[in-house]
């Protein structure tokens, strides 16, 4: 919806082909990504879709940052996971596994009405702090009463002893993966009509100007709190579908780092745009899984990340691709191609770069034996010699150099030129 | 033949910490009467526009609307008993376009409440209606420009919009000239004439030619107080009021 | 009875006064740039690091004073080359900004010094008892600690009410949209306060690292707790931030040394610990002692958001 930002109603590119392009990778994808843990992969990354969807309800169209939106992904987990072992005791009797992330759902909202009944009074950072201080009292209320959340090691549950609706046997890890798509799929259209309703549009309109709001009639605190409850409803849609691809539901569910990795994804990916907290989400989840298992620096390059996009680029990925996309469009590269390939080759080279300190850092600080043979980028080094320190921040200064100072001054030159000769 | 009072305020005061705003303001305001309200920069008229429409709470006395007490309700329920208010400053939501905003402003007064099972741009009342409002605010043209990139009198010009959408009975408009060339001016005063012929109309005016020319009473509004109320032929020869602001104002 | 009253009390106020540390430049950021800096207990760990590092070199005394200057270089740094640069977009991103920052930093000071704790102790010129009550032994440490906050808040006090810098703060905090008015240069005044509030900060981890552990997770651990101060004490107080600090401090410890709960005191009565009401009749107040400032936090929110003395709301 055009209301939303700069995304702007004028370009198509990012209101249809989303539709046709992402269903297809979901179908196309676990062909590829045909191995457990790739499959596995995929599921977690459309239930982080989903869950950065519902998030971004709150940050995004409402403008309420939340510190504390993993309660309802953990509690609609939670209490989905009762219902998932009701069922389990009960022989494989009950409600069937496609259901169980409605549980997770009324449980979000659930929630979300009662705890959003006195946090959106406020926006801004009364909000924030409120969810922050609900985010630890639940998480440590989590630990203490463990009859619910069963402690610390959580709770388990089997989702092949439930029943299917259709017969689907959910043994295989593939077809667990096309039940989270199809929860998927559903949860992204309810919420994108969502934004286009009365209900939508008064959240923009809440987050933009709450004075002018009510004096065309609306409450803002009530138009955050519907916001609020909705969202956590999706929240635990997200956390019921994690039990039933995961089958066990611990603490940290409802805990400040997922709260914050929703936040950090979604942000990464741009919240003034539909599909913004998609591309975040999924690249979060690529990155928190297999960077985790290669480098033990993941989440500072996570974090260096989240920072290059609050200070460099507010719109987030997608907002870069998309502000390019026009720029395009309206003929701004013409006579610039060049300048802006180079520019992007050199940052990226900066990137490589960057990446060989950062790297060899560890290395030299964390491993035991520092000077032990080290492969960095196909190459084998001794991180106690000068000389892969040297090449390293070399190409990481050359990279940026080239882009900020050579690249950028060229392409705002040639701007100008093409500008004044098209008035001369 | 007695008019009934769409505004009735009586004894209302406001501070501010201990500096004294308003203090202590008695003013009816006549059904379908156009009444304008002047006096200095910093007598308070602002404030009292913030107090008649909930954006303020009241230090004490009552404002009673159509016979019902609306001082202290949150504006937007002072809103919805039917009294609609512009900014001095422009208070628009800037990133959406003047449909957009025409849109916002009518959906509430056209009962769709925070319905989130319906789409805005089905709603075909809503649309005809704004639509109909952006022909005559002469923006038909601009009805999908970012309100952010309006010019000025525009601006002004979609805020009256807004501010009569809604369909209230009782309209302020603070300053709605102010700012403009007198060109500008005399359309926007064209323009509310126009769109707020059967309502009630309070203003702040500055400009003492459009004042005399729009209001069927006049209030003169000094230092916190009400100093004089009357027909624009009542205030010109009101010594009082000569003393206190015009007699300042003419030379 | 009166022997626990005491002793949560003296340890509380110590307590407190680590938490005062850490919080009056928290509040005084707050008060006057509106930026609730999410990685503000990411500098007081800085301070701690600092500290440790330099006093292997120096000694515990230079490091003393060198440390939270280096740590408010460092917020120098921060505000004025990212959090200046953000402000434009406005509050969010600014908070959002600080809270990538904490991230950054945590993970920086886990590669630089490990992710186990350093052994960061007090010098042995204050490692010795200072005095005893009821069977507990003081260290001159603790009363080190006592009086480095005593000359803070005094500091503070002085430096707000009686020097011309203080006085642009001291407007400022109440009245942010007027210091351009004042002709000041309200960039580098914003500069100077955040670099000040964080060498508050790194003072408070100086003290703070050697009293508790100095390891990557003590950001994390104390960030949220030194948030509940502020709001008690309501946003841009100082005075607020002592008191609040001293609030939290004291109750803390209360409920960690009483071990008291329903159960215990009245009896189980055949109340099971499983349940809802079950666990909470069984609870002891020393896990409570841990949940006590969030909801704090949140109960302020609720019904006072300006705090204990906040002039303006958050
Ligand atoms: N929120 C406020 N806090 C303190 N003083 C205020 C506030 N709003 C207005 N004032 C003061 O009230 C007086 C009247 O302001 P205002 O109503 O805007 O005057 P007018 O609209 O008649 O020019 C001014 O002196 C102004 O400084
Ligand atoms: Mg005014």
């Amino acid at each position: 919806m055009a209301t939303n930002t700069a995304a702007g109603g004028a370009s198509n590119l990012l209101r249809f082909w989303p539709w046709v392009v992402i269903p297809l990778l979901a179908l196309i994808l676990p062909q590829i990504f045909d191995s457990r843990h790739g499959i596995t992969l995929l599921s977690h990354m459309g239930i982080a879709i989903i869950f950065a969807l519902s998030y971004n309800m709150l940050l995004g169209n409402t403008g309420l940052l939340s510190f504390g939106h993993a309660v309802y992904y953990g509690l609609g987990a939670y209490v989905a996971m009762h219902v998932l072992r009701m069922v389990n005791d009960a022989g494989g009797e009950g409600l069937p596994l496609e259901l169980i992330p409605v549980v997770g759902a009324a449980a979000g909202l659930f929630f979300g009405v009662i705890f959003g009944s006195f946090s959106v009074r406020r926006a801004g950072v009364v909000f924030a702090m409120i969810t922050l201080g609900l985010g630890a009292l639940v998480h440590s209320s989590s630990l203490m009463f463990s009859d619910f959340f069963g402690g610390e090691a959580g709770l388990f549950g089997n989702r092949v002893a439930a029943p299917s609706l259709f017969g689907v046997d959910y043994g295989s890890n593939t077809n667990t993966y096309y039940l989270v798509v199809a929860w998927a799929l559903i949860a992204a259209i309810f919420i994108y009509l969502l934004r286009k309703t009365p209900l939508g549009w008064m959240a923009n309109a809440v987050r933009d100007n709450p004075e002018r709001a009510q004096f065309v009639g609306y409450n803002p605190t009530i138009v955050r709190f519907i916001q609020f409850a909705l969202a956590a409803m999706f929240a635990g849609l997200a956390g019921g579908l994690f039990v039933i691809t995961d089958e066990i539901v611990n603490d940290e569910s409802v805990g400040q780092i997922q709260s914050g990795i929703v936040l950090l994804g979604t942000y990464i990916g741009g919240i003034g745009y539909f599909i913004g907290p998609m591309v975040g989400a999924a690249l979060v989840t690529v990155l928190e899984s297999s960077l985790s298992s290669y480098t033990e620096a993941w989440v500072l390059y996570f974090g260096l990340l989240f920072i290059s996009i609050v200070m460099f680029a507010p719109m987030g990925l997608v907002g870069i691709v998309h502000t390019q996309y026009l720029t395009w469009k309206a003929g701004g590269w013409k006579g610039n191609t060049g300048i802006r390939l180079y520019m992007l080759l050199a940052g990226l080279v900066g990137i490589f770069g960057a990446i060989c300190v950062i790297e060899l850092s560890y290395h030299y600080f964390r491993s035991w034996d520092p000077s032990a043979p080290f492969g960095l980028m196909g190459f084998t080094v001794n991180a106690t010699t000068a000389l892969p320190w040297l090449v390293s921040f070399g190409i990481a200064i050359i990279g940026f150099g080239l882009m900020l100072f050579h690249g950028k001054p060229m392409l705002a030159r040639r701007i100008s030129a093409t500008s004044e000769g098209g008035n001369a | 033949m007695t008019k009934r009072n769409a505004l009735e305020l009586k004894a209302v005061k406001k501070n501010f910490g201990r500096a004294e705003i308003i203090r202590g303001v008695n003013l009816d305001v006549h059904e379908h009467e156009r009444h304008v309200i002047i006096g200095p920069n910093g007598a308070g008229k602002s404030t009292l526009f913030n107090l008649i429409s909930g954006r303020l709470k009241v230090s004490d006395g009552s404002i009673k609307l159509f016979d019902k007490n609306i001082h202290n309700m949150p504006a937007h329920k002072v809103n919805r008993m039917g009294l609609s208010r512009s900014f001095q400053v422009t208070n628009l939501f800037q990133n959406m376009t003047v449909m957009q905003n025409l849109r916002c402003s009518l959906l509430w007064s056209e009962g769709h409440k925070y319905a989130f099972w319906k789409s805005v741009m089905k709603q075909d009342r809503v649309t005809e209606h704004a639509l109909a409002l952006a022909e005559e605010l002469n923006l038909s043209s601009q009805a999908d420009t970012p309100a952010s990139l309006l010019t000025y009198a525009e601006q002004r010009a979609l805020e009256v919009g807004c501010t009569v959408a809604s369909g209230a009975e009782v309209i302020l408009l603070d300053e709605p000239t102010a700012g403009m060339s007198r060109t500008e001016a005399n359309d926007a005063i064209q323009l509310i004439q126009r769109m707020t012929g059967k309502n009630t109309l309070v203003v702040v005016e500055h400009d003492l030619s459009v004042v005399f020319e729009l209001a069927d009473r006049i209030s003169v509004l000094v230092y916190g107080e009400i100093i004089a109320t009357g027909t624009p032929d009542e205030i010109r020869n009101n010594a009082a009021v000569q003393e206190a602001y015009l007699g300042t104002e003419v030379h | 009875m009166f022997e626990t009253i005491a002793y949560s009390i003296l340890n509380g106020v110590l307590y407190g006064t680590l938490l005062f540390m850490m919080s009056s430049g928290l509040t005084l950021i707050f008060g006057m740039m509106g930026v609730l800096n999410f990685a503000h207990a990411s500098f007081y760990m800085l301070g701690a690091y600092f500290a440790y590092t330099l006093g292997l070199a120096t000694g515990f005394w230079v490091a003393l004073f060198l440390a939270p200057i280096l740590v408010g270089a460092a917020g120098a740094l921060v505000e004025r080359y990212g959090l200046r640069r953000v402000h434009q977009y406005g509050h969010v991103p600014e908070l959002l900004f600080t809270f990538g920052l904490a991230y950054v930093i945590e993970e920086l000071v886990a590669l630089f010094w490990g992710t186990v704790p350093v052994p960061y102790k007090a010098p042995a010129s204050l490692d010795f008892t200072a005095f005893s009550l009821m069977g507990l032994d003081y260290s001159m440490f603790k009363v080190f600690i006592l009086l480095v906050a005593i000359v803070m808040f005094v500091g503070l006090w002085l430096l707000l009410k009686k020097t011309r810098a203080g006085l642009v703060i001291q407007g400022a905090l109440s009245r942010p949209d007027m210091v351009g008015a004042l002709g000041h240069n309200v960039p580098m005044v914003f500069t100077f306060v955040f670099a000040f509030g964080c060498a508050l900060a790194g003072l408070g981890g100086v003290v703070g690292g050697i009293q508790f552990v100095t390891d990557p997770g003590m950001a994390f651990m104390m960030g949220p707790i030194v948030f509940v101060v502020v709001v008690l004490g309501g946003l841009g107080s100082v005075p607020g931030a002592l008191v609040a600090s001293l609030i939290i401090g004291i109750l803390q410890t209360f409920f960690l040394s009483i071990n008291f709960s329903l159960a215990g005191a009245i009896g189980s009565l055949g109340i099971e610990d499983s349940g809802f009401f079950g666990v909470l009749w069984h609870m002891e107040t020393t896990r409570i002692a841990a949940v006590l400032p969030y909801l704090l936090l949140v109960l302020t929110l609720i019904f006072r958001p300006r705090g204990l003395f906040g002039k303006r709301e958050a």
